[in-house]
């Protein structure tokens, strides 16, 4: 544990409690106190002596876990600071209830060089939030020549990915992913075959035709879903696909596991909770990519999550300015916020609506998330992390959220911490909050409101 | 509160197509007269803000704004400040802050006069086209210009029979119909008004949904020709990609133009149309451009009327005193 003597800790308060709440351990639920001191959980039970001075923590009626992880956020930093930070991003993430986010590539300039890495790591560091970094797989995302992967490898980045496009060639994508192989990385897939999407906005279906806006077939997604994991089988490589949108997607995912390929999938809220008809208003809110899909869709990604072929919620959260979505349809850019109403939408569609339980929604929003972004354990790396996505206990490092199910909020664009306002649920009612958000054991959120 | 807008053919719905078709029928007859003007609009401001280049539409619009005694102001994207970067929004704003009545939008990205309503306060937005999604002054003008060539053949008024001489008419759309927004605005016209539409296009030219419209839909049009009443053509789309989506135009023309042996095959009083611009020669031969059964000049003729109307309509909510006081 030499790692909690460095300066990360100094925000924290020497002792703080959790009490009354319910805590998720090894041993599933159970109604517990907890004693955090120098951010470590120290004590753990119904019969625990809170020290004296120590910060007390309400968590009446509410349930105790491991902080989320965010497997897809894009923070903007470097490039569109206007749009979101570094800083304001690890806020909403706090507020969102995660203690970890990882952060994608494609700023400007792109995460493929060591040095553009280390700058986001090193604001990550101060921030509300632990920020990892997905490296590009390709220099500049162009989909060409490998980035430098073994190099940000030993910097701790541990997943690689072009998001924001897919790499087209089949041939690039065959050699990042026997090159990450080698290295004992992750190749993470945005899967959209750029020729089969031919230039598509939306999804290629009944609203499409209605609002004549180019449409992009569940294809395109699942074309490359279907090579990739061709690829990974053969080289016996480690595939990570992100915001899996189809029904196609999550059945070939399925057999893929079955199989026994090493494969892992994540996705997002949005696309288990809205559907194309969103679209009727051309409020380009609404766009995303990949695109909002018909029920249908929406409904498979939901028993995806059931049966645990869908391993991750990511919330592919993407701040764009007022002025860029303020645009005709076509031309403005593709991405909703989704980090602070992540939960709420996990809990509401999944929880309450499919009757997942509660351990089920840890293990997709942190355990599962952790363990793909191998932030689950310590890292001795120059810029490492503490362990993330563990049940609570005694010994860990406190990243925790207090999550209070029966509490309900409304989605305001303006108020929400992102820089950017684009939230597609605003006006909404939502069920289940985020109470308090403990980062190695500095409360960052305290009673729904961030501490700094 | 937000005035009314045509956005859609769906905005009207059968009774208001009727309304708009009958009202026009009263402006053509001040169209016949020597002094065109009435004063039904003299004090409202129409702007007219093309994104999008046309000659037909801009200019039909303009002359029924004019006819109804309206100032109009005619904003070009080109010399504008669209051109420096200024978004649709704020463009919008401007035209706003100079006290309009009603925009006319073309743009080529489809929902911009949608998004335009919910940005603009207090003015009407009229659609003059947006990407590939309607025309409805189009859809309008062309019902407009069939109706008037049927009730012709029976010589009855058109405006005695509301949308009766669309029952049970067949009326075949064929051309590029996936990048066409005269396509979208005609079908929901027709099928509102009553007819039996059919799409006839190439699978790759044809939305992929649009089996669940309600129409026929078919890669045939000489199995068409015998039972249609209408063949109403389009141009294929190429600056929209359509040109992509079939091998060849001389295989588009083989099996999708209306050419002179097509006409032959329709049957008695099957009437052409055609939005234009045509490129005679691809989805039009010139023989048939120029058959007296082809309604094309009549349209152009026919699109100041029902544009006076759609303005009319919108901006004085269809009281009849100021129109039938008009100017002798």
């Amino acid at each position: 544990m030499t790692i909690i003597q460095t300066a990360r800790y100094d925000m924290a308060p020497d002792t703080i409690a959790i009490v009354g709440g319910v805590v998720l351990t090894e041993e599933g639920l159970v109604r517990a106190d907890l004693v955090i001191e120098h951010g470590l959980i120290t004590a753990l039970g119904t019969d625990v002596v809170l020290p004296e001075g120590a910060t007390v923590l309400e968590a009446k009626d509410c349930i105790v876990g491991p902080g989320f992880v965010d497997l897809h956020t894009h923070l903007r930093e470097p490039g569109k600071e206007q749009a979101e930070t570094i800083a304001t991003g690890a806020r909403a993430a706090a507020l969102g209830g995660y203690t970890a986010v990882v952060a994608m590539p494609n700023t400007d300039p792109v995460l493929d060089s060591a040095f553009v890495v280390r700058a986001v790591l090193d604001l990550g560091a101060v921030s509300t939030c632990e920020v990892a970094v997905a490296g590009a797989i390709t220099v500049g995302r162009k989909g060409e020549s490998l980035a430098p992967i073994a190099e940000l490898a030993k910097l701790g980045v541990q997943l690689f990915t072009d998001d924001g496009s897919g790499v087209q060639h089949g041939g690039v994508a065959r050699r990042a992913l026997d090159y990450c192989r080698g290295l004992g990385v992750t190749y993470a897939e945005h899967c959209e075959d750029n020729a089969i999407a031919a230039g598509g906005v939306v999804h290629e279906g009944e609203w499409s035709a209605k609002l004549g806006l180019p449409g992009q077939p569940a294809s395109a997604e699942e074309a490359m879903v279907a090579r990739d994991l061709l690829l990974a089988g053969e080289l016996g490589a480690r595939l990570h696909l992100l915001h899996l949108s189809t029904s196609g997607s999550v059945e070939l995912v399925r057999q893929a596991k079955h199989a026994g390929i090493n494969v892992t999938a994540e996705a997002a809220p949005h696309h288990f909770t809205l559907t194309d008809a969103a679209l009727e208003s051309y409020d380009a809110v609404f766009k995303v990519n990949p695109p909002l899909r018909p029920e249908h869709h929406v409904q498979a990604i939901i028993d995806g999550f059931a049966d645990g072929t869908i391993d991750a919620v990511a919330t592919d959260h993407a701040p764009h300015t007022p002025e860029t979505k303020d645009l005709p349809f076509d031309e403005a850019p593709p991405g909703m916020l989704g980090l602070e109403t992540a939960f709420s939408l996990t809990f509401e569609r999944l929880v309450l609506g499919a009757k997942m339980s509660i351990e089920q929604l840890f293990a997709v929003m942190s355990m599962n998330p952790a363990r793909i972004a191998g932030l689950d354990a310590a890292s001795s790396r120059p810029y490492g992390h503490t362990p993330h996505g563990k049940p609570v206990a005694v010994g860990n490092v406190a990243n925790l959220v207090v999550i209070d199910p029966e509490a309900t909020w409304t989605v305001e664009g303006s108020s929400l911490a992102s820089l950017a306002a684009n939230t597609p649920y605003e006006g909404r009612t939502m069920h289940g909050a985020i109470r308090h958000t403990v980062l190695r054991g500095e409360p960052v959120v305290l009673e729904g409101k961030a501490t700094r | 509160m937000n005035k009314p807008h045509l956005l859609s053919i769906n905005d009207l719905g059968r009774d208001g197509i009727v309304e708009v078709l009958n009202v026009a029928e009263s402006f053509a007859e001040v169209e016949r007269r020597t002094m065109k003007k009435v004063p039904a609009l003299k004090g409202k401001v129409v702007a007219t803000l093309f994104f999008e280049e046309s000659t037909r539409t801009r200019l039909s619009f303009e002359t029924a704004a004019k006819r109804l005694s309206a100032d109009v102001l005619s904003l070009s994207v080109a010399s504008s400040s669209v051109k420096k970067g200024e978004s649709l929004k704020d463009t919008l704003k401007t035209i706003e802050a100079l006290g309009i009545d009603a925009v006319i939008i073309r743009h080529r990205s489809s929902g911009a006069p949608l998004q335009a309503s919910r940005w603009l306060e207090d003015i009407s937005v009229i659609n003059a086209g947006d990407g590939w999604h309607e025309h409805p002054s189009q859809g309008l003008l062309d019902a407009f210009t069939v109706r008037q060539a049927w009730a012709g053949d029976l010589n009855v008024d058109p405006k005695e029979t509301g949308a009766e001489l669309f029952e049970g008419k067949r009326i075949v759309i064929v051309g590029d119909i996936a990048h066409s927004r005269v396509a979208r605005s005609e079908t929901l016209a027709y099928k509102a008004l009553g007819a039996d539409v059919v799409l006839c296009a190439p699978a790759t030219l044809l939305p992929k949904d649009s089996v669940n419209w309600g129409v026929e839909v078919t890669h045939d049009l000489d199995a068409e020709l015998g039972s249609a009443d209408l063949v109403s053509v389009l141009r294929l789309q190429a600056e929209r990609g359509g040109g992509e989506c079939v091998p060849s135009l001389r295989e588009f023309n083989a099996d999708f133009a209306m050419t002179e042996k097509r006409m032959g095959a329709l049957k008695a009083g099957a009437r052409v149309t055609h939005p234009g611009p045509m490129v005679r020669g691809v989805e039009i031969a010139s023989e048939v451009a120029d058959d007296p059964r082809c309604l094309v000049t009549t349209q152009v003729t026919n699109g100041v009327a029902v544009r006076m109307a759609v303005l009319y309509l919108l901006l004085t909510g269809g009281g009849t005193q100021e129109l039938e006081g008009g100017g002798k």
